[in-house]
């Protein structure tokens, strides 16, 4: 580790020699192979599919205001669910992710950029292509995919000409996905400045390498799932065709075995980033920072086991059932290490509230919640009344909206005058936090009662019992999706200029991390020379 | 309370849906019928010994979780009370960790874990315990309908249920029918399954064409129905509790998924058997009059067991 690659990197890599300052017009941004300029095209793209796919929500959640077909079709109610979920975690939460380890492994570990930055150029620009293909399925015979984001055959076998279409997109976003992650690793495991060793390395760094390798192992068998279906398809096999001697329920395996560590893929970065954020506004250091590296990677081994829990009413054996309760109910336990550990680091700290930490703080407590319902769901007879029902769509919205969404507008908010050189209207993002904050409870804690009072979900209209928490669910549903708006008009505003910010930004936090070293806004090659850590 | 025949929510006072909206807080829970023994934001305590002991472990659970957020909350809000910045708070940079403490917090969670776990697994050999049990039902389900084929004593009763002619009018869009003036909206079927009660029910479910999940809360009973493959269910419902209780398709099964609904008429042991005897009186009849009963040859000679039945499936296909 005492050899500084960084700089050798830097200056041998030819990617880099006549690009000291970024080009100018399109090219910049189609060529681009520098790794702010493709944490910003992953981070603008990962907003566009936030809205898009935020606005697919908005049809659900306006159908269901009261009971009875208003708006929509069934068949297009059920479009809107699938692709909602679709774009919501493949366009949104991980590009999003994928940008923030951009903008920020190589300014955390001090290297001048990603380790493949042509690559890097790659894996972005497939998104654009693959989520074309797959809004473009709006326009086809038979409309977009309405199987559920979950893709089970027999019934996603119905899909009309949306389907190749699909699976296309979807081999395209994990090609992305991998990409993406190799270079993750790479960056880490070569970069890294002198005298950085693994364990001095940030958390926001950590939570992302584990990721990455979560990202290696189970994308591409959510390819061979979709390749499976895809010659069950056209090609006349019988992989999941129980005519043919095939099995549906090995679909379900094996997508869930891809399927569950995607849970954590959305969650783990968002752990890094909480990590980074509350000892800075506590002005005080994380606590026990080892074991929340050994709590992140007990959580990224024990993913690979508790896939079973999603499939419990399908018929398991007893034995089964067992283990794949008491593996998930373990999952409780380096989860809430975590969770202990970041109210270690508030106790005896010196609290202050600006927005990222207002979300890191919302994020501590919403995330339990999902967590308590994560909980409640491991237990298999409960399950059997909780599964397929909206108490589930609340667990995982709780986790995902608040949990990893919440996340990533905390290390926005938290890093955006360091990208653009601007203090943001911390007046506006306030806003946004409260009103972020207090709907999306409206929008899914009554999730929960529907769930228990017996609404399945993934139905466009329901028994009349339901209606007013439905009611109450589309009133936030409706203010959340609008005061969104509100984190754009910060972006932009603060994109175009404000304040000037210093170096440390957070003035008297004292942040740690050294890109908090570098000028605010970073040069465009982080370091060309390697910051000397030992 | 269990729906019985005759309740008709068109009774209770209905509002405007924006009246509704302004005045939710005020109104609470919905002046509607209720479709099981739930009251609106709760597991349905339910009518079998299955769905009261998972009641039972769910609101355990609850409790231990809330118990958990109590504690665990408690001390985030004191954090962000106390220790402010604004309030002068100097922060205690040596507090980095303690091996103590983490071993504690490692150790407590897994105690409670187990404690959660043990009852859990009690349920679960209880539920899959499908042994001895008295008579047995064959549901397959198809887009979008249940077909319900009874064997042992009812053997030949064979029917489809599917969703009530006025809530399928109502249903359409811009249909123009309050959906409140419909008796049970979306939970009321053209024919529902009728069993008895105090007798150890085992439903056999499969599918016809994509995969479907069969549930009634208030049984506890909720399994998948999977083509090719046949998933075993039971529920006894207690004696006294005769009535007539809902469920829903739980699992997608496209474009109808929301509207294939269940019911179930649960009756005394001895009305179950006048039923099952008119039903058959009403069998002999058709076959005595059209020759054969329509879907009553197929059903006879179906092989029992699945295997036989998968291979004779197998075999219609070139």
């Amino acid at each position: 580790m005492a050899q500084p690659q960084a700089t050798d990197t830097a200056h041998h890599d030819p990617s880099h020699d006549h690009h000291d300052q970024p080009a100018t017009g399109i090219k910049r941004w189609l060529f681009a192979t520098n790794h702010k300029d493709i944490g910003t095209m992953y981070l603008v793209f990962s907003l566009i599919m936030f809205f898009i796919g935020g606005a697919m929500a908005m049809v659900i959640r306006a159908e269901l205001f009261q009971p009875g077909l208003q708006l929509v079709q069934p068949e297009f109610f059920n479009q809107m669910t699938t692709n909602h979920a679709l774009i919501m975690i493949f366009g949104a939460v991980m590009p999003a992710f994928v940008g923030l380890a951009n903008w920020m492994i190589p300014m955390q570990i001090g290297a001048p950029d990603m380790a493949l930055p042509r690559m890097n150029n790659f894996s972005f620009w497939i998104l654009p292509f693959a989520f074309t293909l797959l809004l473009s399925t709006f326009f086809v015979p038979g409309g977009m995919a309405a199987g559920g984001w979950t893709l089970y055959p027999p019934l996603s076998l119905q899909t009309g000409d949306a389907f190749p279409m699909l699976i296309f997109a979807i081999h395209m976003m994990g090609a992305s996905s991998i990409m993406g992650a190799i270079n993750v690793i790479v960056t880490i495991m070569n970069m890294r400045a002198p005298g950085m060793n693994l364990l001095k390395m940030p958390l926001f760094c950590w939570s992302w390498l584990i990721t990455a390798y979560l990202l290696i192992a189970v994308m591409p068998v959510l390819a061979g799932a979709v390749t499976m279906l895809l010659t069950d398809h056209f090609f006349k096999t019988s992989f999941f065709n129980a005519a043919g001697g095939g099995d549906p329920v090995m679909f379900e395996h094996i997508f869930w075995f891809f399927g569950h560590p995607e849970v954590y893929i959305m969650i783990l970065p968002a752990f890094g980033i909480i990590s980074e954020i509350l000892p800075t506004f506590s002005r005080k250091p994380l606590f026990g920072a080892t074991s929340m590296i050994y709590a992140i990677a007990s959580i990224a081994f024990l993913s690979f086991i508790v896939w079973g829990h999603h499939m419990f009413a399908d018929g398991m054996p007893v034995a089964a059932q067992m283990f794949y309760m008491m593996s998930t109910m373990l999952i409780a336990v380096p989860t809430g290490v975590k969770v202990f550990n970041w109210t270690a680091t508030m106790w005896r700290g010196s609290l202050s509230f600006e927005p990222p930490m207002l979300f890191a703080i919302a994020f501590l407590f919403l995330f339990s919640i999902g967590g308590f319902s994560g909980l409640m769901l491991a237990i298999v007879p409960a399950d059997f009344q909780y599964n397929q029902t909206y108490f589930v769509v609340a667990h995982f919205h709780y986790v995902l909206v608040p949990g990893a969404i919440f996340g990533i507008m905390a290390g926005v908010y938290y890093w955006l005058p360091k990208w653009t050189g601007h203090m943001y209207n911390m007046g506006l993002a306030k806003a946004h936090f409260w009103l972020s904050a207090i709907f999306v409870n409206v929008l899914f804690f009554p999730q929960h009662f529907l769930g228990l009072a017996g609404m399945p979900r993934r139905i466009p209209d329901y028994a009349v019992q339901f209606t007013d928490w439905n009611m109450v669910s589309s009133i936030g549903g409706f203010v959340f999706g609008l005061s969104q708006i509100l984190f754009a008009i910060v972006i932009v505003q603060c994109a175009r200029g404000g304040k000037k910010a210093t170096a440390e930004v957070w003035e008297g936090t004292h942040p740690t991390g050294l890109e908090w070293t570098l000028p605010s806004p970073a040069p465009y090659h982080s370091f060309s020379t390697a910051p000397d850590v030992t | 309370m269990s729906v019985t025949r005759g309740d008709d929510e068109s009774t209770f006072p209905r509002f405007g849906y924006g009246a509704r909206a302004l005045c939710l807080a005020a109104l609470g829970f919905g002046p509607y019928a209720q479709a099981n023994t739930s009251n609106g934001y709760n597991l349905p305590l339910g009518v079998t010994s299955l769905s009261r002991d998972i009641y039972a472990l769910h609101m355990e659970v609850f409790w231990i979780c809330v118990g958990i957020a109590v504690v665990v909350f408690g001390v985030m809000i004191y954090a962000l009370v106390k220790f402010r910045h604004s309030r002068g708070a100097i922060p205690d940079t040596t507090l980095l960790h303690s091996t103590t403490v983490e071993v504690i917090w490692t150790v407590i969670p897994v105690v409670i874990l187990v404690v959660m776990a043990i009852p859990a697994a009690k349920v679960i050999l209880m539920m899959e315990d499908t042994r001895n049990s008295e008579f047995s039902i064959r549901v397959t389900a198809y887009q979008w309908k249940w077909q319900y084929q009874y064997m042992d004593a009812a053997e030949g009763i064979d029917f489809f249920s599917t969703l009530a002619r006025d809530s399928n009018f109502a249903r359409q869009l811009h249909s123009g029918i309050d959906p409140t003036t419909v008796s049970n909206y979306l939970l009321e079927v053209d024919k529902p399954m009728v069993i008895p009660s105090g007798t150890k029910v085992r439903l056999l479910l499969t599918s016809q064409d994509v995969i479907h999940a069969w549930w009634v809360p208030d049984f506890g009973a909720k399994r998948s129905a999977i083509p090719g493959f046949v998933n075993e269910l039971w529920f006894r419902v207690d004696p006294g509790k005769e009535g007539i209780y809902r469920g829903q398709c739980a699992a997608l099964c496209g474009r109808d998924h929301g509207f294939m609904p269940i019911v179930v008429d649960v009756r005394t042991p001895d009305d179950f058997k006048k039923w099952v005897g008119e039903q058959k009186a009403a069998l002999k009849q058709a076959t005595a009059r059209d020759g054969q009963m329509p879907g009553a040859a197929p059903l006879a000679s179906l092989p029992r067991d699945n295997a036989a039945r998968s291979a004779q499936v197998l075999s219609n296909f070139p």
